[in-house]
């Protein structure tokens, strides 16, 4: 589905990504662990071509896309969920979903979908976006994310500064979007990733240390502690 | 534009009705007010390309000036060529004139901004101090194309003979072709306001003020759009352009440099990237023009950045500001 090999990426003076490969298999979700700085924020955006990549291949679907621009990119039906969540201020909840639905209206059946997943997205349709909550907001970017079927999610650190239980209709809404779609999804909330993950790959200091299976890391705290260290336990 | 937010609407008011405190009679105030309802339209139409421009794609262009001047040097072309049509006493026969000189205002200035945007601005994205540099270097060559092409005097630019000329409102005389300025701002605002609230087009346009990125990662090509915004603000720029040559009765190289100083206070004011903030904006500073040029005539420019300056300590990104990510 997505195959990176030995990408890197430079962001002015500073050599970000050293060489990363990894692969996010198809109906599978993915998490992209690592400490603060190791890269997972540069990986994403340098797979929507956002940074470009200096040196390797990013593959999706049989397809080298690193040479290509971001909207040709996101036009592969790949949608992207950034850190800050991206949402449009400005503009109703209802004018970030129609933004987001490229082929025309969104569908009824899915909008009715999305409102059960995040019962909040209907009750602020016509709200401005920018009055809503943290976590309202994250659910908008995910639900603009997903607004239209998509093949591939990309989404950086959903349940930053969200509150518990918040974070709780999260996880039940990515179990959902796990049956339709291939998800890679960047995290520091291990909790969140152990419940979600069925692959795992972790980086630290632009490269990636370890891929595997996730329960196989959720199983074993000394690959944990070794891998991921202090910002683990401060995140559990 | 920030919802239910009236307060600079209401400024508008205030401003009016304090004015009306210190104007000696009604009748010249009525007429000053008309007089800076239909200048702060001519502004708006000349600075609301500007303020989307700078918006969407972050573009500080001092050129824009130049696309003031063609617009009204094109109409001025055209207009010669159809005097006689000018000089009739009949209305139609005036605005059959009028509307290929409008046109060629229009057409001109959108060509000349799609120029400018690809050989000057494309290679400066990003670049603000660059961006200065060439388009202000851009403003004066331009400037200078003007005397080449048109020679270096002033064309005079009589106004339709049908609209000139006063109307008695009670004591009050109003200028017919400052109500028509207030009627054409009026018609390119309910334009510029359907565009940007009642189309997919304009959905792009607010969601690219606020985030370029975000926008391109769902998919679209904001460099497109902000070429498209770029040639209908020039057009625009150019429209208002002929508009106010039409006001000074004259067309001269220098008038959209002259006219940048106020332009960009307008949109400082209204809050850079806001369409409605430029509208009010606009109004504000052509009332107060008219308003302190006539109280205090000495004081009418310094009136302007007095005025922004007040504006900037209560809202100190403008009275609309676009949301930025």
């Amino acid at each position: 589905m997505l195959d990176l090999k030995s990408v890197n990426t430079h962001i002015g003076q500073y050599h970000i990504l050293q060489g990363v490969t990894f692969e996010a298999k198809p109906s599978q979700l993915t998490m992209l662990l690592g400490r603060n700085g190791a890269g997972k924020t540069t990986c994403l955006r340098t797979i929507m071509g956002l940074w470009r990549a200096s040196a390797g291949t990013i593959r999706y679907d049989g397809r080298e896309i690193q040479k290509l621009e971001t909207p040709d990119i996101a036009r592969l039906d790949i949608a992207y969920v950034p850190e800050n969540m991206g949402i449009f201020a400005g503009l109703t909840v209802r004018e970030n979903l129609l933004l987001a639905a490229r082929s025309g209206p969104p569908d009824e059946k899915r909008l009715e979908r999305i409102f059960t997943l995040f019962p909040a997205m209907k009750k602020f349709l016509d709200g401005a976006a920018g009055n809503l909550s943290g976590g309202q907001k994250q659910m908008l970017a995910i639900s603009r994310a997903i607004v239209e079927p998509r093949k591939l999610l990309l989404v950086d650190e959903p349940t930053k500064g969200l509150a518990p239980a918040i974070i709780a209709a999260m996880i039940e809404a990515f179990r959902e979007l796990k049956r339709e779609t291939t998800l890679l999804v960047v995290e520091q909330n291990f909790q969140f990733a152990r419940s979600l993950g069925d692959a795992v790959a972790v980086m630290d200091s632009g490269r990636i240390v370890h891929t595997g299976a996730m329960r196989d890391l959720a199983a074993d705290e000394v690959l944990q502690q070794r891998l991921l260290g202090l910002s683990l336990e401060a995140h559990q | 534009m920030r919802r239910h937010d009236w307060l600079p609407l209401a400024l508008i008011a205030v401003l009016a009705l304090a004015a009306f405190a210190f104007v000696p009679s009604t009748p010249t105030w009525l007429t000053l007010t008309i007089a800076g309802l239909a200048m702060g339209m001519m502004i708006f139409m000349m600075a609301s390309g500007l303020t989307l421009v700078f918006g969407l794609m972050d573009v500080m262009n001092f050129a824009h000036g130049a696309f003031i001047s063609v617009g009204a040097y094109a109409a001025a072309s055209v207009l010669i060529q159809l005097k006689g049509g000018m000089q009739a006493p009949s209305l139609a026969e005036n605005l059959m004139a009028m509307a290929p000189a409008l046109a060629a205002a229009v057409a001109v200035a959108g060509l000349l901004g799609w120029i400018f945007e690809r050989v000057v601005i494309r290679p400066v994205y990003g670049d603000h101090l660059k961006q200065i540099l060439v388009t202000m270097g851009g403003l004066i060559v331009v400037e200078q194309l003007i005397h080449v092409v048109w020679g270096p005097d002033m064309i005079p630019l009589p106004r339709p003979a049908t609209i000139t000329g006063s109307v008695l409102i009670g004591d009050a005389a109003i200028e017919r072709y400052r109500m028509l300025a207030v009627l054409v701002g009026l018609a390119v605002f309910a334009a510029m306001w359907l565009v940007l609230n009642r189309t997919r087009l304009g959905l792009l346009i607010r969601a690219g003020v606020e985030n370029t990125e975000m926008v391109e990662s769902l998919g679209y090509r904001v460099r497109r759009l902000f070429v498209g915004v770029f040639v209908a603000g020039s057009a625009l720029a150019g429209l208002g352009g002929v508009m106010w040559a039409m006001y000074q009765e004259s067309v001269t190289a220098g008038m959209g440099m002259q006219m940048m100083v106020v332009i960009f206070i307008v949109i400082i004011i209204g809050g850079m990237g806001s369409v409605g903030g430029c509208f009010v904006g606009a109004l504000l500073v052509g009332l107060m023009a008219n308003y302190i040029g006539y109280l205090a005539p000495k004081l009418a420019l310094g009136s302007n950045i007095l005025l922004m300056v007040l504006i900037l300590l209560w809202r100190p990104r403008g009275l609309y500001p676009a949301s930025k990510a």
